[in-house]
């Protein structure tokens, strides 16, 4: 005799209840999935930045700049391969509301430093040939609709007036948490239209050894100590981490939300599980009568539960990953956002285990349920 | 004729472990969506809190970020010499031109290290800005490298009190005073005079030059001539509108999360509801037989048991808002973007949050009850007292 089919006739006893509580599970696994994802490409801005890369930037904050002198002693400093160095430009295209990293780069020097940006040939031709190019990210050219070659202009904030660039490359990430919404341009067309008034707002060292990293920081520090200009060194992983930090305690938000949310859906679920057992009492004493065992029907039981929620949890994983699982509006306030496979796979882990709580306490109702007791209260 | 609430109350009663789990779920997502919003009020309150409707601030053309902006001497001076800045009883023009730098500094505890607003501002800063008030120790004396620190400042950086040194810009500061403004962003800042600040740090430029108007009502006509003065190359906002557009792109996005999450947690809960109230319809069909047959309308039965899924969202509702109140007033931290430095804040539970949670729990319980309350109403008399 298989069970099998005694769970699903159970199920479909009272198809509109079933309905109702699988979507309610589906929706908790939708929240889940989304929420576990924001924690997960957070996560993963902070392993984004490189081991074999220093940051240099200003003692006194990341606002204050750098002396161009610095590149050439930087250069020098044993075990640092290549320097480059770039500014932040906080220029705003059309609305505020379009916000978007833009950096004003040593297009020679920076590109080869970093091989995460990739930029077909031609078009890196076309970008280094050019003083006012634009290098733009395959996100931000879709967010805007730009085409290669277009013509944009940004309104300078902390350097007044127009400023027009003209994309002439486009570039793709090698991995989706580095971001594809960065605008690039060069460092030389920044420095030329600030009346030669602009600095570096950082150095970036590129480093044989990874090893050495926290040798060399020290040194380059020890190396400004006494200059006007002092300077503080970490990896760029370490950089990228203390923006993370600046969101505050997102995380434990998020993971508090989380829990909130599975507790409810908790309740819902095994609330529904008990209704459909009080009313099966009847049907679970003559099961007995006729010689099913306790143990076979806290089976039963459990199975419907579990099922429900499995399938609830699949419903819901399913969705967020076909719905958000490419949505750019999340995507350009946090690059990397996607509903990975592991989280899928964690939902469906928990997906059995909430089943498991919630049809726990009605299984061992019916399996403990005395016969004569059960008969003459239905009776 | 409506049938007696006590019916339903009495209802209720029947079944506490299914009245209980249910609310427990809506409690849930009541208490989830109060808390969220809460967060995005105290956001909010903190920066609007930090501007006053009476003063002006100014920036350089198209700068939109204190940070970005530069005003120089000369032209500050301009601006204090026109006629629409108030004065105090002295005459002297209540302005106060104003550095502002960020700098990072190591956090309390080893969490790292955090960028802290640096104002340098000048003596009469006090008096422009009303609501900043020096509740400990004093304020800087002119001409030192002392500072004054707002009081959440104090709480989450070590060598914050009175008589220690803070080091920054490669110098040492002596902390003199902690002043409060009314749990505003400025609370998050450090302040020195602006003459000790300009040379340490961007040079012989001030940030931003705010000052307090002599008629408050005439905001259009002093930001008309002073955009329109040849000599300056300045934007005007009112001091408050520019505090809080300065935030608005984050608690935007706070408003949008705590919709959103609140959102699907209630389909989630709703459809808990429905099955609640289904079941409660099916196992008393013999009782709304009866009720039919004493001579209650379909529509008073309607009525009952929309009201009797109201009750148990509203229960839920009143719990959800209980678990949220201790949140009030807990203080956490982000980051401002426009000028990279973290403002600190606290979460602010407020009564017209409760009544939204509230109302948002009895839609939920409209909702959820609205579709058994109607197969109940629509049963007919027999097939109910035959318990179909």
């Amino acid at each position: 005799m298989s069970y099998a089919r005694l769970v699903l006739a159970n199920l479909g006893r009272n198809k509109r209840r079933t309905v109702l509580t699988v979507l309610s599970v589906a929706v908790a696994f939708f929240l889940f999935a989304t929420l576990r994802s924001v924690v997960t490409a957070l996560d993963a801005v902070a392993e984004v930045g490189s081991e074999s890369r220093l940051v240099v930037t200003h003692a006194s904050g990341i606002t204050f700049l750098l002396p161009q002198s610095h590149a050439p002693r930087l250069a020098a400093v044993d075990g640092v391969d290549g320097v480059t160095w770039a500014n932040w430009f906080g220029g705003v295209y059309i609305d505020t509301r379009n916000f978007f990293a833009q950096f004003a780069i040593d297009a020679e020097s920076y590109l080869p430093m970093y091989p995460e940006i990739l930029v077909p040939e031609d078009q890196l031709q076309a970008f280094m040939a050019e003083r006012t190019a634009a290098l733009v990210g395959s996100g931000l050219m879709e967010r805007f609709g730009w085409q290669l070659g277009q013509t944009i202009t940004l309104q300078g904030t902390y350097l007044p007036g127009d400023w027009e660039f003209t994309i002439r490359a486009v570039y793709t990430p090698d991995d989706p948490s580095f971001g594809d919404e960065m605008f690039h341009f060069h460092y030389d067309y920044l420095y030329e239209r600030s009346n030669r008034q602009m600095s570096p707002g950082w150095f970036v060292l590129q480093l044989d050894d990874p090893d050495a990293a926290a040798r060399l920081s020290q040194e380059v520090d020890a190396l400004f100590e006494n200059s006007t200009a002092p300077t503080k060194t970490e990896t760029e992983r370490a950089f990228q981490t203390s923006f993370v930090t600046m969101w505050g305690n997102v995380g434990a938000l998020v993971q508090a939300i989380g829990t909130a949310v599975f507790f409810a859906i908790l309740f819902v679920a095994a609330n529904t599980m008990m209704m459909a057992a009080r009313e099966r009492i009847g049907e679970v004493a003559v099961m007995k009568t006729l010689g099913f065992q306790d143990r076979a029907l806290f089976g039963i039981v459990l199975a419907e539960a579990v099922g429900i929620c499995l399938v609830g949890g699949a419903v819901g994983l399913a969705l967020a990953r076909a719905t958000l699982g490419s949505a750019r509006l999340i995507q350009s306030i946090l690059p990397g956002f996607t509903i990975g496979i592991d989280t899928v796979t964690t939902g469906i882990g928990l997906a059995a285990l909430l089943g498991v709580l919630t049809g726990l306490i009605p299984a061992l109702q019916a399996s403990r349920l005395s016969v004569v007791e059960a008969l003459r209260r239905v009776a | 004729m409506t049938i007696p609430v006590i019916y339903n109350l009495r209802s209720l009663r029947q079944r506490p472990v299914a009245t209980l789990t249910t609310a427990f779920g809506m409690a849930l997502v009541v208490g989830v969506f109060v808390a969220m919003m809460a967060l995005s009020n105290g956001f909010r309150s903190a920066l609007v809190g930090t501007g006053s409707e009476d003063n002006v601030i100014l920036l350089r053309k198209g700068a939109l970020a204190e940070m970005n902006s530069g005003i120089s001497r000369q032209d500050a001076n301009i601006v204090a010499g026109m006629p629409f800045v108030a004065t105090d009883e002295g005459g002297r023009p209540l302005v106060s031109a104003e550095t502002f730098v960020v700098v990072p500094l190591y956090r309390s505890e080893g969490r790292g290290l955090a960028n802290v607003v640096a104002r340098g501002v000048g003596l009469t800063a006090f008096e422009v800005r009303k609501d900043v008030e020096i509740v400990e120790g004093r304020v800087f004396r002119p001409g030192s490298r002392e500072v004054v620190v707002g009081r959440t400042f104090t709480r989450r950086f070590p060598n914050s009190g009175i008589g220690e040194r803070l080091r920054f810009a490669g110098q040492d500061w002596t902390v003199v005073g902690h002043f409060e403004a009314g749990g505003s962003s400025f609370e998050s800042e450090i302040w020195g005079e602006n003459e000790q600040f300009m040379p340490v740090f961007r040079g012989e430029v001030f940030q931003v030059v705010t000052f307090r108007m002599a008629d408050p009502g005439s905001f259009d006509g002093v930001k008309a001539s002073l955009e329109g003065d040849a000599r300056l190359y300045v934007d005007a906002f009112r001091e408050r509108d520019f505090y809080e557009d300065q935030g608005s792109m984050l608690s935007q996005l706070l408003d949008f999360v705590a919709v959103f999450i609140a959102g699907i947690m209630a389909i989630g809960a709703v459809f808990g509801a429905i099955n609640t109230m289904y079941a409660a319809v099916s196992s008393r069909a013999p009782e709304i037989g009866v009720l039919r047959c004493l001579g209650f309308s379909p529509r008073s039965v309607l009525g009952s048991f929309l009201l009797e899924a109201v009750l148990i969202a509203l229960l839920g509702g009143v719990v959800g808002c209980l678990f949220v109140l201790p949140v009030n007033g807990l203080v956490t931290s982000t980051t401002n973007w426009n000028s990279f430095s973290e403002v600190a804040f606290a979460f602010r539970v407020t009564p017209r949050l409760l009544v939204n949670g509230l109302i948002f729990s009895v839609v939920m319980g409209l909702v959820g009850g609205y579709f058994p309350a109607r197969r109940a109403a629509r049963q007919t008399v027999v097939s109910a007292l035959r318990g179909d």
